[in-house]
C-alpha cells in the first residue's frame, strides 16, 4: 500500500497540540456555563419570569351615582379596551395599529410620551368600548408575528345618560393630566389614572375611585395564556348617593331645552339640591373618553360655552330677583315700615339723571307689597337711596350673596357684591349715589349666580336660616346652618310681597299653580347699560330670571331660574312653575302609593288564619 | 465479514461514551417535543442513531486506506451535486440544501462533504514527501477546502460552510507548519476577517451585532441568544427537571430539539448535567485524539485529527453560541441535536476513526 508509511514521531506534537486546545475550549465553554447558571442565575431567573408571567390590570369599575330614590344616574358597562404594552413595541407597528383602531396617530405618541416616566412593563390603554371590528382586529393582530404589543382586558365603561342630561353636575372623567398629578387631592394617583374632572365625579372623586386590581397569567411565547397564576381583584370604588330627584331633574331639563341659562332646585329646610341644570349641554359620554382630541375641540371652540355649569358659575345681574333683598333691608335698618308709600309717575330724577321705571306709566302711589307684587323701580330707587349702599350689602351678605355657597361642588363662582369699600378695593375708586340706585334694582355692579339666589331666596322663605345647599345625600345639614337674627314680621312682609307677584295683582300671574302657593319674583335684568348700547348701536337681550319658593307655609321647595335672552322674568316663571309643579305632583303620587300599600298589606293581615296559600 | 476479532477490536471506549452522548439527546428531544405536533421526533432520532449504527458498522469494514484513495472521486461527485443545487436554488426558489429522497427523508450533501474533505485532507498528507509546508502545499489545501467552502456559503449555509476550516487547518497543521508559517497565516487570517464582512448578507451580519450586544434588538435575529441564555441561566446548579423547563414548554426558547438542543438541556439539567454532558464529550475527543496518536500512518493520524478539530469545532462553536459565547450558526450539537444527515455524518466520521483503530497493528 502506497500509503503506508511508519512515521510514529509524525503525530506526537501535533496530536498534543490539538489535546490543549480542546482543553483550553472545554475550560471556556464551562466558565461560560458557570458564568450563566451559577453567577447570574438569579438574573436569568428573573428573565425567565418576566417572559413568562404577565401582568394584567383590571381597571376597578368607578363606583354608581344614585339619585334620592337609589335610581341610577350614573352606571358602568363592560367593555373592551385595548392595552399598548410599552416592553415589546416597535415604532413602525403604531401607525397600521392606529389604523386598525380608528384612532389618530398623533395621539397615540403624545400618550406615549406622556406615560414615559411610568415603569415601561407597564401597559397603557389606548381605546377603550371597543366595537366588534376592533375586537376582531385585535384579536386577529396580537400574535407575536404581527403586533405582540397589543392586549386586550376587560373594563368597566362608565355610562353616563344621554343628550347631556344633568352633565354639567355629574361631570366627565378623563385621564389626570400634568397639572393635576401636582395637586395635593390628586397625590396618591398616577399618570394615565382615570380620574373625575369636573362635577360630581370631581368633588367625590376619592370615594368613587377603587382600587385597581392585577392579575398575572403564564403566557407561551405565541401570549397565549395557558395558566392563571395570581389575582388580585379590583376594589370597586363605592355608589354615591345624591339629594338629586331625577323626577324634577327630569322636568329641569326638559324646561330648560334648547335655552339658554341655568336653574336650581333645593329644599331650604336642610339645603339638599333637588336638581339642577345648565344649557346649553354636552354628551358626558363623549367626553370622558381617552381619546378626545377632536371632541374637546368643537365644545371648546363653542361660544355659548357648553362647559360652563351656568347654575354655580353663571355671574349676571339678578335685575328685579333682588328687590326682596332690599326690601328686607330696608325694613331691618328702620328706613321704611310696611305703611310707607312712595309715588310712582314711570321715572325718577336723581340729581339731574333720570331712572325709568319699567312701567313709563307709573304704578302711582306704591307700598312695599305693590312694590315686590308689581315690581316698581322707582319705589326701590327711593329705598336704595334712603338706606345706602352698605345696608343693601349687609344683608345681602347675610343672604349669601357675594360669597360661595359652599355647594359640593368644584369650581363655583362668588358673584358680586358691591359696596363702599369693595369699589375701593377692586375700582380704586369712591362710592357714588347712583352705583347705589342700580344696585337697589339689582342692576350695576351686583352679579349674582343662580344657586345664590335660590339659597339667598329659600333661607329667607324658612324665617332666615340658611342651610348649605349640597348634592351629597346624607350630610349632616344642621352643622351646616346659618341663622340671621332677623325681625320675623319684617321677613313676614317681604314675603307676602312674593306671594301677590304671583297669586295676586303681580308681574308672574301667569305662574300660578292651583292647589300650591307659590311665592316668587320675576328679574329681567340688563346684560349692559343703556349708554353702552347706543353707543356699540347694539341692543343685547335682556335675561329673565325667576326666583320662587313654595308653598306659602312651611316651604319644601326653592327655585332659581335664569334663562338668558329671555327678555321677560315671566318666561322664567313659567319655567320655574314646572319645576314646582313637578316637584309636588311627585310628592302626591308618592303619597298615594303609600297609602295604597298601607291598604294592602292591612288587607294581608285582615285576611283570616291560612288564607294565605 | 463480522467476525470475534473484530467485535474484540471495535473501539467500545469510543462506541459507549458515543451511545451515552445519542441516549441523552433522544431524553432531550423527548422533553423538548413531548407536548407539541413533533412529539414523534425522539423515535424518529432512534432510527437515525440505528442507521448511523449499521453505517458505523459498515465503514469499519472497508479499509480507510481505500476510501482514502477514492477520496478525488467522491470529491468530485459531491462537488458537482453542490454546483447542481446551487443552480436549482436559483431557479426553483426555496430549494437549496436539501436532497429529497422520498418519505420526508432529506439528504444534505455538505454534510458529507466534511468527511470527504477529511478523507482527502488524508490523502494529501501521506503523500508529502517533506516534512515542512511549502507555498504551494498551502495554496493547493487552501484550493481544496475552499471550493465547497464557497459553494455552501453560497446556499447559503455559513454555519456549515466554516465547518471545513478546522478540516482545512488540521491539514495545514499535519503539513508541516513552522512558526513563521503560523505567524503570517495569523495575519492574512486578522486581515480577512474584516474583509469578510463586506461578503456576508444582511441576516448574517445582525448575528454577529446581536452576539455583540443580544439586547439591541430582542425580537430579531437577537431574539434566539436571548431567550437561549435566558435558558440556560435560569437553569441554574441543578436544573428544572425533565419536561418542566419553561424556556422549552412555553416555546420561547426556538429550535429547542436541534440547534438549541443543549439550551433546553441546561435548563432542564443545570450546570451540573452540562458539565456531565461537556466531560463526556471531552472523553470523546480525547479517545479521537489517542487513535490519532497510535494510527499506523500519516492518512489515519490525519483522519483522526480531522474528525477531532471537526467535532472540537461543532462543540465550540453550538455550545458557544448557546451560552451567548460565539456568534450564532446554524450548526448542530454532534450526537444531540435531531437530524439524520448529522447523526449519519457523525457516525461515519467516528466508524472512520474506528477503522484507524482497527488498523493499528496491522505494521
Amino acid at each position: 500500500m502506497r500509503f503506508l508509511r511508519d512515521e510514529s514521531k509524525f503525530a506526537q506534537g501535533k496530536v498534543a497540540f490539538l489535546q490543549y486546545l480542546t482543553v483550553g475550549v472545554f475550560l471556556f465553554i464551562v466558565g461560560g456555563y458557570w458564568n450563566l447558571q451559577i453567577h447570574n442565575e438569579e438574573i436569568y431567573s428573573l428573565k425567565a419570569e418576566r417572559n413568562r408571567i404577565k401582568s394584567l390590570p383590571i381597571p376597578a369599575p368607578r363606583g354608581k351615582i344614585l339619585d334620592r330614590d337609589q335610581r341610577v344616574i350614573v352606571d358602568n358597562q363592560s367593555s373592551f379596551s385595548v392595552l399598548l404594552s410599552r416592553e415589546t413595541l416597535k415604532e413602525e407597528h403604531l401607525k397600521p395599529i392606529a389604523e386598525g383602531l380608528d384612532l389618530e396617530y398623533d395621539e397615540i405618541v403624545a400618550q406615549l410620551k406622556r406615560h414615559k416616566d411610568r415603569p415601561r412593563y407597564l401597559p397603557i390603554i389606548i381605546k377603550e368600548e371597543l366595537t366588534p371590528a376592533e375586537i376582531a382586529f385585535v384579536e386577529s393582530h396580537r400574535d407575536p408575528d404581527t403586533y405582540p404589543e397589543l392586549e386586550m382586558i376587560h373594563t368597566e365603561r362608565r355610562v353616563y345618560p344621554a343628550n347631556g342630561f344633568a352633565s354639567h353636575m355629574v361631570g366627565y372623567t378623563g385621564e389626570v393630566s400634568e397639572q393635576e398629578l401636582n395637586l395635593p387631592d390628586f397625590a396618591k394617583y398616577q399618570q394615565g389614572d382615570l380620574v373625575g374632572k369636573t362635577g360630581i365625579e370631581r368633588q367625590y372623586n376619592d370615594v368613587l375611585t377603587g382600587v385597581d386590581g392585577q392579575r398575572q397569567v403564564l403566557v407561551d411565547n405565541k401570549g397565549n395564556e395557558r395558566r392563571l397564576m395570581g389575582l388580585k381583584p379590583a376594589v370597586p370604588g363605592q355608589s354615591i348617593q345624591l339629594t338629586v330627584d331625577l323626577d324634577v331633574q327630569t322636568v329641569m331639563e326638559l324646561a330648560m331645552d334648547n335655552k339658554r341659562g341655568g336653574a336650581v332646585a333645593l329644599d331650604p329646610r336642610n339645603g339638599e339640591i333637588l336638581g339642577m341644570v345648565s344649557r346649553p349641554g354636552f354628551d358626558l359620554g363623549r367626553l370622558s373618553s381617552r381619546e378626545r382630541t377632536k371632541r374637546w375641540r368643537e365644545i371648546f371652540s363653542n361660544p355659548d360655552k357648553p362647559l360652563l355649569n351656568r347654575a354655580i358659575q353663571a355671574q349676571l345681574a339678578p335685575g328685579s330677583t333682588f328687590k326682596p333683598i332690599v326690601a328686607l333691608a330696608a325694613l331691618e335698618s328702620g328706613e321704611i315700615t310696611n305703611d310707607t308709600s312712595f309715588s310712582c309717575g314711570g321715572g325718577w330724577n336723581f340729581f339731574g339723571r333720570y331712572f325709568h321705571c319699567h312701567n313709563k306709566r307709573g304704578h302711582g302711589a306704591t307700598s312695599l307689597k305693590k312694590a315686590i307684587a308689581q315690581s316698581c323701580d322707582v319705589y326701590f330707587y327711593n329705598v336704595g337711596n334712603k338706606i345706602g349702599i352698605d345696608q343693601i350689602s349687609k344683608y345681602a351678605e347675610i343672604a349669601g350673596f357675594g360669597a360661595k355657597t359652599g355647594v359640593d361642588l368644584p369650581s363655583e363662582a362668588e358673584g358680586t357684591l358691591p359696596s363702599t369699600k369693595w369699589k375701593i378695593r377692586a375700582l380704586r375708586e369712591k362710592w357714588y349715589g347712583g352705583d347705589t340706585i342700580s344696585v337697589a334694582i339689582g342692576q350695576g355692579y351686583l352679579t349674582v349666580t343662580p344657586i345664590q339666589l335660590a339659597h339667598a331666596i329659600g333661607g329667607l322663605s324658612i324665617g332666615g336660616i340658611w342651610h348649605t345647599p349640597h348634592l351629597l345625600k346624607g350630610d349632616a345639614p344642621a352643622k351646616r346652618a346659618r341663622k340671621a337674627d332677623l325681625d320675623l314680621e319684617h321677613v313676614r312682609l317681604v314675603l307676602d310681597g312674593m306671594c301677590e307677584v304671583v297669586n295676586g295683582w303681580g308681574t308672574a300671574t301667569g305662574s300660578r299653580l292651583p292647589g300650591i302657593e307659590m311665592c316668587g319674583k320675576t328679574g329681567t335684568a340688563q346684560t349692559a347699560s343703556n349708554e353702552y348700547q347706543r353707543a356699540k348701536g347694539i341692543r343685547l337681550k335682556d335675561n329673565a330670571w325667576f326666583v320662587a319658593f313654595a308653598p306659602r307655609v312651611n316651604p319644601e321647595i326653592a327655585v332659581a331660574v335664569l334663562f338668558e335672552d329671555g327678555e321677560h322674568g315671566p318666561a322664567a316663571g313659567l319655567i320655574a312653575r314646572d319645576i314646582v309643579k313637578a316637584y309636588f305632583d311627585k310628592k302626591t303620587r308618592k303619597e298615594l302609593s303609600q297609602t295604597n300599600s298601607e291598604a294592602v298589606t292591612a288587607g294581608l293581615a285582615s285576611k283570616p288564619p291560612g288564607a294565605v296559600n | 465479514m463480522l467476525n470475534l476479532r473484530n467485535l474484540r477490536e471495535v473501539d467500545w471506549t469510543l462506541l459507549i461514551l458515543t451511545l451515552i452522548i445519542c441516549c441523552i439527546g433522544v431524553l432531550q428531544i423527548y422533553s423538548a417535543t413531548q407536548a407539541s405536533d413533533q412529539a414523534d421526533r425522539w423515535w424518529k432520532q432512534v432510527l437515525y442513531i440505528c442507521a448511523g449504527l449499521v453505517v458505523f458498522y459498515l465503514v469499519t469494514q472497508i479499509d480507510y486506506h481505500t476510501l482514502v484513495g477514492q477520496s478525488p472521486m467522491l470529491y468530485v461527485v459531491f462537488g458537482i451535486i453542490l454546483v447542481f443545487l446551487l443552480v436549482l436554488s436559483r431557479v426553483v426558489l426555496g430549494a437549496k440544501r436539501w436532497i429529497s429522497l422520498g418519505a420526508g427523508f432529506k439528504l444534505q450533501p455538505s454534510e458529507f462533504m466534511k468527511l470527504i474533505l477529511i478523507l482527502l485532507i488524508a490523502r494529501y498528507i501521506s503523500e508529502l514527501k517533506s516534512d515542512s509546508m511549502r507555498l504551494s502545499d498551502l495554496l493547493k489545501l487552501s484550493g481544496l477546502v475552499l471550493v465547497p467552502f464557497i459553494l455552501v456559503s453560497l446556499q447559503p449555509d455559513l454555519g456549515t460552510a466554516l465547518c471545513y476550516l478546522p478540516i482545512l487547518a488540521v491539514g495545514i497543521l499535519l503539513a508541516g507548519l513552522t512558526k513563521q508559517q503560523a505567524v503570517v497565516l495569523s495575519i492574512v487570517f486578522m486581515l480577512l476577517v474584516p474583509a469578510g464582512w463586506f461578503v456576508l448578507k444582511d441576516y448574517q451580519k445582525a448575528r454577529i451585532t446581536s452576539f455583540l450586544d443580544p439586547a439591541s434588538d430582542p425580537q430579531g435575529s437577537g431574539y434566539q441568544v436571548m431567550q437561549s441564555k435566558i435558558a440556560v441561566g435560569s437553569g441554574g446548579m441543578w436544573g428544572l427537571g425533565v419536561t418542566r423547563g419553561m424556556q422549552i414548554q412555553l416555546r420561547f426558547l426556538p429550535f429547542a430539539h436541534t440547534d438549541f438542543i443543549f439550551a433546553a438541556f441546561a435548563e432542564e439539567h443545570g450546570f451540573v448535567g452540562v458539565v456531565f454532558v461537556l466531560g463526556l464529550y471531552f472523553l470523546l475527543l480525547m479517545q479521537i485524539l489517542q487513535n490519532a496518536q497510535t494510527a499506523p500512518d500519516r492518512a489515519g493520524t490525519a483522519i483522526c485529527l480531522g474528525v477531532g478539530a471537526l467535532m472540537l469545532f461543532h462543540v465550540l462553536e453550538n455550545a458557544g453560541m448557546v451560552a451567548g459565547l460565539m456568534p450564532v450558526a446554524g450548526i448542530p450539537l454532534p450526537l444531540m441535536s435531531y437530524g439524520g444527515s448529522s447523526i449519519l455524518s457523525f457516525f461515519l466520521m467516528l466508524g472512520l476513526v474506528n477503522n484507524v483503530r482497527l488498523r493499528r497493528f496491522l505494521q
